[in-house]
Protein backbone atom coordinates (compact mmCIF):
# COMPACT_ATOMS: atom_id res chain seq x y z
CA UNK A 1 0.00 0.00 0.00
CA UNK A 2 1.36 3.35 -0.99
CA UNK A 3 0.48 6.44 0.97
CA UNK A 4 1.42 10.02 0.34
CA UNK A 5 2.74 12.46 2.88
CA UNK A 6 2.89 16.06 1.86
CA UNK A 7 6.09 17.95 2.31
CA UNK A 8 5.96 20.73 4.89
CA UNK A 9 6.26 24.10 3.17
CA UNK A 10 9.68 25.65 3.54
CA UNK A 11 10.03 28.75 5.65
CA UNK A 12 8.84 31.82 3.83
CA UNK A 13 6.83 29.87 1.28
CA UNK A 14 3.07 29.75 1.03
CA UNK A 15 1.63 26.32 0.22
CA UNK A 16 0.53 26.19 -3.39
CA UNK A 17 2.51 29.26 -4.36
CA UNK A 18 5.88 28.70 -6.05
CA UNK A 19 8.78 29.96 -3.97
CA UNK A 20 10.83 32.82 -5.30
CA UNK A 21 14.04 31.72 -6.99
CA UNK A 22 16.25 33.24 -4.33
CA UNK A 23 14.55 31.24 -1.59
CA UNK A 24 14.96 27.91 -3.30
CA UNK A 25 18.26 26.55 -2.13
CA UNK A 26 18.99 22.92 -2.85
CA UNK A 27 20.36 21.25 0.24
CA UNK A 28 21.94 17.81 0.53
CA UNK A 29 19.18 15.47 1.59
CA UNK A 30 18.46 11.90 2.35
CA UNK A 31 15.42 9.79 1.57
CA UNK A 32 12.47 10.97 3.62
CA UNK A 33 14.15 14.25 4.48
CA UNK A 34 13.52 16.36 1.47
CA UNK A 35 14.31 19.97 0.90
CA UNK A 36 14.84 20.03 -2.86
CA UNK A 37 12.47 22.57 -4.40
CA UNK A 38 11.26 20.09 -7.00
CA UNK A 39 10.08 17.53 -4.46
CA UNK A 40 6.56 17.54 -3.03
CA UNK A 41 6.53 14.82 -0.40
CA UNK A 42 7.27 11.14 -0.07
CA UNK A 43 5.52 7.87 -0.86
CA UNK A 44 5.70 5.16 1.78
CA UNK A 45 6.46 1.86 0.12
CA UNK A 46 7.26 -1.68 1.24
CA UNK A 47 10.94 -0.76 1.28
CA UNK A 48 10.68 2.69 2.83
CA UNK A 49 10.02 6.27 1.83
CA UNK A 50 10.47 7.28 -1.79
CA UNK A 51 10.68 11.01 -2.58
CA UNK A 52 8.16 12.29 -5.05
CA UNK A 53 9.25 14.69 -7.79
CA UNK A 54 7.04 17.44 -9.16
CA UNK A 55 6.55 17.39 -12.89
CA UNK A 56 6.13 21.13 -13.40
CA UNK A 57 9.34 23.13 -13.62
CA UNK A 58 9.49 26.19 -11.40
CA UNK A 59 11.52 29.35 -11.69
CA UNK A 60 14.22 27.90 -9.43
CA UNK A 61 14.52 24.93 -11.81
CA UNK A 62 14.80 27.23 -14.80
CA UNK A 63 17.39 29.42 -13.11
CA UNK A 64 19.44 26.29 -12.42
CA UNK A 65 19.07 25.26 -16.06
CA UNK A 66 20.32 28.63 -17.26
CA UNK A 67 23.35 28.36 -14.98
CA UNK A 68 24.04 24.79 -16.02
CA UNK A 69 23.76 25.77 -19.70
CA UNK A 70 26.21 28.60 -19.16
CA UNK A 71 28.69 26.35 -17.36
CA UNK A 72 28.33 28.33 -14.14
CA UNK A 73 28.86 25.78 -11.39
CA UNK A 74 27.17 23.26 -13.64
CA UNK A 75 28.56 20.35 -11.65
CA UNK A 76 26.62 21.48 -8.59
CA UNK A 77 23.33 20.56 -10.23
CA UNK A 78 23.35 16.87 -9.59
CA UNK A 79 20.43 14.88 -8.18
CA UNK A 80 20.84 12.46 -5.30
CA UNK A 81 20.84 8.98 -6.90
CA UNK A 82 18.10 6.52 -5.99
CA UNK A 83 14.44 5.85 -6.59
CA UNK A 84 11.88 8.61 -7.04
CA UNK A 85 8.18 8.66 -7.71
CA UNK A 86 6.24 10.74 -10.20
CA UNK A 87 2.50 11.00 -9.64
CA UNK A 88 1.09 8.06 -7.70
CA UNK A 89 2.86 5.00 -9.06
CA UNK A 90 1.76 1.47 -8.21
CA UNK A 91 3.40 -1.94 -8.52
CA UNK A 92 2.43 -1.98 -12.21
CA UNK A 93 3.80 1.47 -13.04
CA UNK A 94 6.75 1.73 -15.40
CA UNK A 95 10.28 2.25 -14.11
CA UNK A 96 12.24 4.86 -16.03
CA UNK A 97 15.99 5.14 -15.54
CA UNK A 98 18.02 8.33 -15.89
CA UNK A 99 21.28 10.01 -14.86
CA UNK A 100 21.70 12.27 -11.84
CA UNK A 101 22.33 15.25 -14.10
CA UNK A 102 19.94 18.08 -13.49
CA UNK A 103 18.94 18.64 -17.10
CA UNK A 104 18.35 14.90 -17.70
CA UNK A 105 16.23 14.63 -14.56
CA UNK A 106 14.29 17.81 -15.33
CA UNK A 107 13.54 16.72 -18.90
CA UNK A 108 12.35 13.37 -17.65
CA UNK A 109 10.03 14.56 -14.87
CA UNK A 110 8.56 17.21 -17.15
CA UNK A 111 7.92 14.56 -19.81
CA UNK A 112 6.11 12.43 -17.21
CA UNK A 113 3.54 15.12 -16.39
CA UNK A 114 0.21 13.50 -15.60
CA UNK A 115 1.75 10.03 -15.46
CA UNK A 116 2.45 7.64 -12.64
CA UNK A 117 5.94 6.23 -12.81
CA UNK A 118 9.02 5.31 -10.87
CA UNK A 119 12.24 7.08 -11.74
CA UNK A 120 15.51 5.35 -10.93
CA UNK A 121 18.36 7.87 -10.86
CA UNK A 122 21.83 6.40 -11.39
CA UNK A 123 24.94 7.99 -9.93
CA UNK A 124 26.71 9.37 -12.99
CA UNK A 125 28.56 12.05 -10.98
CA UNK A 126 26.24 14.71 -12.33
CA UNK A 127 26.95 13.87 -15.97
CA UNK A 128 24.28 13.52 -18.67
CA UNK A 129 23.16 10.09 -19.87
CA UNK A 130 25.06 9.92 -23.17
CA UNK A 131 28.41 11.15 -21.86
CA UNK A 132 28.07 9.01 -18.74
CA UNK A 133 27.24 5.96 -20.86
CA UNK A 134 30.35 6.64 -22.93
CA UNK A 135 32.41 6.70 -19.75
CA UNK A 136 30.62 3.67 -18.32
CA UNK A 137 29.25 5.43 -15.24
CA UNK A 138 25.76 5.12 -16.68
CA UNK A 139 26.53 1.44 -16.92
CA UNK A 140 25.52 -2.13 -16.28
CA UNK A 141 27.15 -2.32 -12.85
CA UNK A 142 25.64 0.91 -11.52
CA UNK A 143 22.20 0.00 -12.90
CA UNK A 144 22.19 -3.44 -11.29
CA UNK A 145 23.40 -1.97 -8.01
CA UNK A 146 20.73 0.76 -7.97
CA UNK A 147 18.00 -1.76 -8.74
CA UNK A 148 19.16 -3.83 -5.79
CA UNK A 149 19.71 -0.90 -3.39
CA UNK A 150 16.24 0.47 -4.16
CA UNK A 151 14.67 -2.95 -3.56
CA UNK A 152 12.92 -2.50 -6.87
CA UNK A 153 11.86 -6.15 -7.06
CA UNK A 154 9.71 -5.55 -3.96
CA UNK A 155 8.21 -2.30 -5.24
CA UNK A 156 7.12 -3.31 -8.73
CA UNK A 157 5.50 -6.53 -9.89
CA UNK A 158 6.89 -6.39 -13.43
CA UNK A 159 10.55 -6.81 -14.41
CA UNK A 160 11.12 -4.07 -16.95
CA UNK A 161 13.42 -1.07 -16.87
CA UNK A 162 12.95 1.67 -19.44
CA UNK A 163 16.32 3.20 -20.29
CA UNK A 164 17.05 6.19 -22.47
CA UNK A 165 18.39 4.89 -25.78
CA UNK A 166 21.54 6.94 -25.34
CA UNK A 167 22.34 4.93 -22.21
CA UNK A 168 23.04 1.93 -24.43
CA UNK A 169 26.79 2.58 -24.92
CA UNK A 170 27.23 1.89 -21.20
CA UNK A 171 24.66 -0.81 -20.53
CA UNK A 172 24.67 -4.43 -21.70
CA UNK A 173 20.98 -5.34 -21.59
CA UNK A 174 21.63 -9.09 -21.49
CA UNK A 175 24.04 -8.74 -18.54
CA UNK A 176 21.48 -6.70 -16.58
CA UNK A 177 18.89 -9.45 -17.16
CA UNK A 178 21.30 -12.15 -16.01
CA UNK A 179 22.40 -10.24 -12.92
CA UNK A 180 19.18 -8.81 -11.51
CA UNK A 181 16.37 -10.35 -13.50
CA UNK A 182 15.17 -7.06 -14.96
CA UNK A 183 14.76 -6.69 -18.70
CA UNK A 184 16.14 -3.51 -20.24
CA UNK A 185 13.86 -1.80 -22.74
CA UNK A 186 15.50 1.03 -24.63
CA UNK A 187 13.19 4.01 -24.89
CA UNK A 188 13.44 7.01 -27.17
CA UNK A 189 16.45 9.31 -27.41
CA UNK A 190 14.51 12.31 -26.10
CA UNK A 191 12.51 12.34 -22.88
CA UNK A 192 9.71 14.28 -24.52
CA UNK A 193 8.92 11.27 -26.72
CA UNK A 194 8.46 9.09 -23.64
CA UNK A 195 4.66 9.54 -23.36
CA UNK A 196 4.21 8.42 -26.99
CA UNK A 197 6.58 5.51 -26.38
CA UNK A 198 4.62 4.42 -23.26
CA UNK A 199 1.28 4.79 -25.05
CA UNK A 200 2.51 2.74 -28.02
CA UNK A 201 3.29 -0.20 -25.74
CA UNK A 202 7.01 0.57 -25.40
CA UNK A 203 7.60 1.01 -29.12
CA UNK A 204 9.58 3.92 -30.53
CA UNK A 205 9.16 5.31 -34.03
CA UNK A 206 12.43 5.41 -36.01
CA UNK A 207 12.41 9.22 -35.71
CA UNK A 208 12.47 8.86 -31.91
CA UNK A 209 15.61 6.73 -32.19
CA UNK A 210 17.63 9.16 -34.30
CA UNK A 211 19.93 11.73 -32.77
CA UNK A 212 19.40 15.09 -34.35
CA UNK A 213 21.76 18.01 -34.45
CA UNK A 214 19.51 20.72 -35.78
CA UNK A 215 20.16 24.45 -35.53
CA UNK A 216 18.35 24.64 -32.19
CA UNK A 217 20.32 21.68 -30.76
CA UNK A 218 23.55 23.35 -31.76
CA UNK A 219 22.52 26.82 -30.63
CA UNK A 220 21.90 25.80 -27.00
CA UNK A 221 25.49 24.55 -26.79
CA UNK A 222 26.99 27.93 -27.68
CA UNK A 223 27.08 29.45 -24.16
CA UNK A 224 29.09 26.50 -22.83
CA UNK A 225 31.50 26.74 -25.80
CA UNK A 226 32.01 30.44 -25.17
CA UNK A 227 32.44 30.16 -21.40
CA UNK A 228 34.77 27.14 -21.64
CA UNK A 229 37.18 28.78 -24.09
CA UNK A 230 36.86 32.34 -22.80
CA UNK A 231 39.51 32.12 -20.10
CA UNK A 232 42.22 30.97 -22.52
CA UNK A 233 41.29 33.54 -25.12
CA UNK A 234 41.06 36.38 -22.62
CA UNK A 235 44.47 35.41 -21.29
CA UNK A 236 45.88 35.43 -24.82
CA UNK A 237 44.26 38.78 -25.56
CA UNK A 238 45.62 40.22 -22.32
CA UNK A 239 49.11 38.94 -23.13
CA UNK A 240 48.97 40.58 -26.59
CA UNK A 241 47.84 43.83 -24.99
CA UNK A 242 50.70 43.72 -22.52
CA UNK A 243 53.43 42.79 -24.99
CA UNK A 244 52.24 45.11 -27.76
CA UNK A 245 54.00 47.99 -26.00
CA UNK A 246 57.41 46.38 -26.50
CA UNK A 247 59.61 47.68 -29.25
CA UNK A 248 63.28 48.04 -30.15
CA UNK A 249 63.54 51.17 -27.99
CA UNK A 250 61.77 49.97 -24.89
CA UNK A 251 58.06 50.16 -24.13
CA UNK A 252 55.52 52.44 -25.79
CA UNK A 253 52.10 52.81 -24.17
CA UNK A 254 50.74 54.28 -27.38
CA UNK A 255 51.31 50.88 -29.03
CA UNK A 256 49.06 49.24 -26.45
CA UNK A 257 46.23 51.58 -27.43
CA UNK A 258 46.69 50.86 -31.11
CA UNK A 259 48.36 47.55 -31.93
CA UNK A 260 47.44 45.97 -28.60
CA UNK A 261 43.74 46.71 -28.66
CA UNK A 262 43.44 45.73 -32.30
CA UNK A 263 45.31 42.46 -31.77
CA UNK A 264 43.19 41.57 -28.75
CA UNK A 265 40.04 42.38 -30.71
CA UNK A 266 41.09 40.18 -33.65
CA UNK A 267 41.86 37.25 -31.35
CA UNK A 268 38.50 37.64 -29.64
CA UNK A 269 36.70 37.90 -33.00
CA UNK A 270 38.33 34.72 -34.25
CA UNK A 271 37.35 32.88 -31.07
CA UNK A 272 33.79 34.19 -30.92
CA UNK A 273 33.40 33.47 -34.63
CA UNK A 274 34.44 29.87 -34.03
CA UNK A 275 32.40 29.41 -30.86
CA UNK A 276 29.21 31.12 -32.06
CA UNK A 277 29.14 31.00 -35.86
CA UNK A 278 30.90 27.61 -35.98
CA UNK A 279 28.05 25.67 -34.34
CA UNK A 280 25.37 27.75 -36.10
CA UNK A 281 26.84 27.39 -39.60
CA UNK A 282 28.27 23.88 -39.12
CA UNK A 283 26.43 22.15 -42.00
CA UNK A 284 27.09 25.07 -44.36
CA UNK A 285 30.84 25.22 -43.80
CA UNK A 286 32.72 23.16 -46.39
CA UNK A 287 34.61 19.99 -45.54
CA UNK A 288 33.97 17.19 -43.09
CA UNK A 289 36.77 17.85 -40.63
CA UNK A 290 35.69 20.40 -38.01
CA UNK A 291 39.17 21.95 -38.04
CA UNK A 292 38.82 22.66 -41.76
CA UNK A 293 35.34 24.14 -41.26
CA UNK A 294 36.78 26.35 -38.52
CA UNK A 295 39.77 27.43 -40.58
CA UNK A 296 37.52 28.47 -43.47
CA UNK A 297 35.29 30.36 -41.07
CA UNK A 298 38.33 32.13 -39.60
CA UNK A 299 39.58 33.09 -43.07
CA UNK A 300 36.16 34.47 -43.98
CA UNK A 301 36.07 36.49 -40.77
CA UNK A 302 39.55 37.79 -41.47
CA UNK A 303 38.57 38.74 -45.02
CA UNK A 304 35.46 40.55 -43.81
CA UNK A 305 37.41 42.48 -41.18
CA UNK A 306 40.15 43.36 -43.68
CA UNK A 307 37.73 44.45 -46.39
CA UNK A 308 35.68 46.49 -43.95
CA UNK A 309 38.84 48.25 -42.86
CA UNK A 310 38.55 47.15 -39.25
CA UNK A 311 41.75 45.15 -39.37
CA UNK A 312 43.87 47.53 -41.42
CA UNK A 313 43.58 51.01 -40.00
CA UNK A 314 46.64 50.82 -37.78
CA UNK A 315 48.91 49.04 -40.19
CA UNK A 316 52.36 50.32 -41.00
CA UNK A 317 53.50 47.01 -42.47
CA UNK A 318 50.50 45.80 -44.45
CA UNK A 319 52.06 42.58 -45.73
CA UNK A 320 53.32 41.50 -42.35
CA UNK A 321 50.02 42.40 -40.75
CA UNK A 322 47.99 40.56 -43.38
CA UNK A 323 50.17 37.45 -43.20
CA UNK A 324 50.08 37.42 -39.41
CA UNK A 325 46.31 37.61 -39.00
CA UNK A 326 45.60 35.46 -42.06
CA UNK A 327 47.44 32.74 -40.12
CA UNK A 328 46.31 33.46 -36.57
CA UNK A 329 42.59 34.06 -37.06
CA UNK A 330 41.88 30.82 -38.99
CA UNK A 331 44.01 28.92 -36.47
CA UNK A 332 41.99 30.16 -33.50
CA UNK A 333 38.68 29.48 -35.26
CA UNK A 334 39.93 26.10 -36.44
CA UNK A 335 40.88 25.00 -32.93
CA UNK A 336 37.66 26.36 -31.46
CA UNK A 337 35.43 24.58 -33.97
CA UNK A 338 37.52 21.39 -33.70
CA UNK A 339 36.69 21.39 -30.00
CA UNK A 340 33.02 21.32 -30.94
CA UNK A 341 33.52 17.68 -32.00
CA UNK A 342 33.08 16.86 -28.31
CA UNK A 343 29.60 18.29 -28.19
CA UNK A 344 28.51 17.23 -31.65
CA UNK A 345 26.41 14.12 -32.02
CA UNK A 346 28.02 12.40 -34.98
CA UNK A 347 31.80 12.48 -34.68
CA UNK A 348 33.72 9.25 -34.09
CA UNK A 349 36.87 8.74 -32.06
CA UNK A 350 38.73 7.35 -35.08
CA UNK A 351 37.68 10.37 -37.12
CA UNK A 352 38.76 12.86 -34.46
CA UNK A 353 42.10 11.07 -34.10
CA UNK A 354 42.63 11.22 -37.87
CA UNK A 355 41.59 14.85 -37.99
CA UNK A 356 43.79 15.92 -35.09
CA UNK A 357 46.86 14.18 -36.47
CA UNK A 358 46.87 16.50 -39.46
CA UNK A 359 45.16 19.55 -37.95
CA UNK A 360 47.07 19.98 -34.72
CA UNK A 361 50.57 20.26 -36.28
CA UNK A 362 49.19 22.74 -38.82
CA UNK A 363 47.47 24.74 -36.09
CA UNK A 364 50.59 24.81 -33.93
CA UNK A 365 52.77 25.74 -36.93
CA UNK A 366 50.44 28.49 -38.11
CA UNK A 367 50.05 29.92 -34.62
CA UNK A 368 53.81 29.94 -34.06
CA UNK A 369 54.48 31.53 -37.43
CA UNK A 370 51.75 34.11 -36.91
CA UNK A 371 53.06 34.98 -33.46
CA UNK A 372 56.57 35.25 -34.89
CA UNK A 373 55.35 37.74 -37.49
CA UNK A 374 53.51 39.69 -34.82
CA UNK A 375 56.62 39.97 -32.65
CA UNK A 376 58.71 40.86 -35.71
CA UNK A 377 56.28 43.67 -36.42
CA UNK A 378 56.76 45.04 -32.92
CA UNK A 379 60.50 45.28 -33.27
CA UNK A 380 60.62 46.69 -36.78
CA UNK A 381 61.44 50.33 -36.63
CA UNK A 382 58.92 52.93 -37.54
CA UNK A 383 55.56 54.02 -36.29
CA UNK A 384 52.70 51.92 -35.03
CA UNK A 385 52.86 48.50 -36.62
CA UNK A 386 50.51 45.58 -37.03
CA UNK B 1 25.81 16.08 -41.50
CA UNK B 2 28.41 13.35 -41.81
CA UNK B 3 31.89 13.03 -40.41
CA UNK B 4 35.05 11.31 -41.72
CA UNK B 5 33.87 7.90 -42.90
CA UNK B 6 36.85 5.87 -44.07
CA UNK B 7 38.33 5.46 -40.60
CA UNK B 8 35.46 3.70 -38.79
CA UNK B 9 36.53 0.62 -36.81
CA UNK B 10 33.09 -1.04 -36.78
CA UNK B 11 33.10 -4.72 -37.79
CA UNK B 12 30.05 -6.95 -38.04
CA UNK B 13 30.09 -10.72 -38.27
CA UNK B 14 26.70 -11.65 -39.72
CA UNK B 15 27.29 -15.34 -39.03
CA UNK B 16 27.19 -14.71 -35.28
CA UNK B 17 24.01 -12.57 -35.39
CA UNK B 18 21.01 -14.05 -33.58
CA UNK B 19 18.58 -11.52 -35.00
CA UNK B 20 17.63 -9.91 -31.68
CA UNK B 21 17.56 -6.50 -33.35
CA UNK B 22 19.01 -4.57 -30.42
CA UNK B 23 21.76 -3.06 -32.58
CA UNK B 24 19.08 -1.55 -34.81
CA UNK B 25 17.25 -0.14 -31.77
CA UNK B 26 20.20 1.40 -29.97
CA UNK B 27 22.06 2.95 -32.90
CA UNK B 28 21.45 6.70 -33.05
CA UNK B 29 22.51 6.89 -36.70
CA UNK B 30 20.71 3.91 -38.27
CA UNK B 31 23.95 2.10 -39.12
CA UNK B 32 22.16 -1.25 -38.87
CA UNK B 33 18.85 -2.45 -40.28
CA UNK B 34 17.01 -5.76 -40.08
CA UNK B 35 17.07 -7.89 -43.22
CA UNK B 36 15.64 -11.39 -43.31
CA UNK B 37 15.60 -11.75 -39.52
CA UNK B 38 19.22 -10.76 -39.20
CA UNK B 39 20.97 -7.47 -38.73
CA UNK B 40 22.71 -5.91 -41.70
CA UNK B 41 25.34 -3.21 -41.76
CA UNK B 42 23.70 -0.64 -44.02
CA UNK B 43 25.53 2.62 -43.34
CA UNK B 44 28.95 1.99 -41.85
CA UNK B 45 30.15 5.50 -42.61
CA UNK B 46 27.50 7.03 -40.33
CA UNK B 47 28.93 5.18 -37.32
CA UNK B 48 30.16 7.41 -34.50
CA UNK B 49 31.76 4.52 -32.60
CA UNK B 50 29.66 5.02 -29.48
CA UNK B 51 29.73 1.27 -28.91
CA UNK B 52 26.03 0.88 -28.04
CA UNK B 53 25.54 -1.88 -30.61
CA UNK B 54 28.51 -4.01 -29.62
CA UNK B 55 27.80 -3.55 -25.91
CA UNK B 56 24.29 -4.88 -26.39
CA UNK B 57 25.12 -7.68 -28.82
CA UNK B 58 24.85 -10.83 -26.72
CA UNK B 59 26.41 -13.19 -29.32
CA UNK B 60 29.32 -10.79 -29.80
CA UNK B 61 28.79 -10.24 -33.52
CA UNK B 62 29.82 -6.60 -33.41
CA UNK B 63 33.26 -5.21 -32.67
CA UNK B 64 34.12 -1.54 -32.56
CA UNK B 65 36.80 0.51 -30.92
CA UNK B 66 34.40 2.70 -29.01
CA UNK B 67 35.20 6.07 -27.55
CA UNK B 68 34.22 9.70 -27.48
CA UNK B 69 34.74 11.68 -30.66
CA UNK B 70 35.97 14.65 -28.71
CA UNK B 71 39.05 16.67 -29.62
CA UNK B 72 39.53 17.94 -26.07
CA UNK B 73 39.36 14.37 -24.81
CA UNK B 74 41.93 13.19 -27.35
CA UNK B 75 44.20 16.09 -26.42
CA UNK B 76 43.93 15.27 -22.72
CA UNK B 77 44.70 11.64 -23.59
CA UNK B 78 47.79 12.64 -25.56
CA UNK B 79 49.03 15.03 -22.88
CA UNK B 80 48.56 12.57 -20.03
CA UNK B 81 49.58 9.49 -22.00
CA UNK B 82 46.24 7.82 -21.31
CA UNK B 83 43.29 6.73 -23.42
CA UNK B 84 41.27 9.55 -25.00
CA UNK B 85 38.81 10.59 -22.35
CA UNK B 86 36.08 13.11 -21.95
CA UNK B 87 37.08 14.54 -18.61
CA UNK B 88 33.65 14.69 -17.08
CA UNK B 89 34.44 13.56 -13.55
CA UNK B 90 34.91 15.47 -10.35
CA UNK B 91 34.80 19.22 -10.26
CA UNK B 92 36.06 19.66 -13.76
CA UNK B 93 33.85 21.89 -15.79
CA UNK B 94 35.03 20.59 -19.14
CA UNK B 95 32.49 18.18 -20.41
CA UNK B 96 30.42 17.39 -23.40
Amino acid sequence: MVTIRKKEPAEGCTPGVPCACNQAKVEPRTLGQISAPWSDGVLSTAVGDVPRARTELRCSDRLGTLKARSAIGRMHYSILPGLYAVGNPTAESPVVVTANYKLSFDHLRKALTGRNAWVLVLDTKGINVWCAAGKGTFGTEELVRRVQVAGLDRIVSHRKLILPQLGAPGVAAHTVRHQCGFRVVYGPVRAKDLPAFLDAGLKAEPAMRAVRFALKDRAVLIPVEVVMGAKYVLLTAAALLLFSGLNAHGYALERVRTTGIQSAALVLSAFLGGAILGPLLLPLLPGRAFSLKGAILGLLLFAVLMLSGMATTLTAHPLLHTACWALVMPTISSFTVMNFTGTSTFTSLSGVLREMRFALPLQIGAAALGLGLWVTGLFLSGGPVL
Amino acid sequence: MRYLEDVITLEFDAAKCNGCGLCVLVCPHAVFAMAEKRAALVDRGACMECGACSKNCEPGAIQVRSGVGCAAGVLVGWLTGSEPTCDCAGNSSSCC
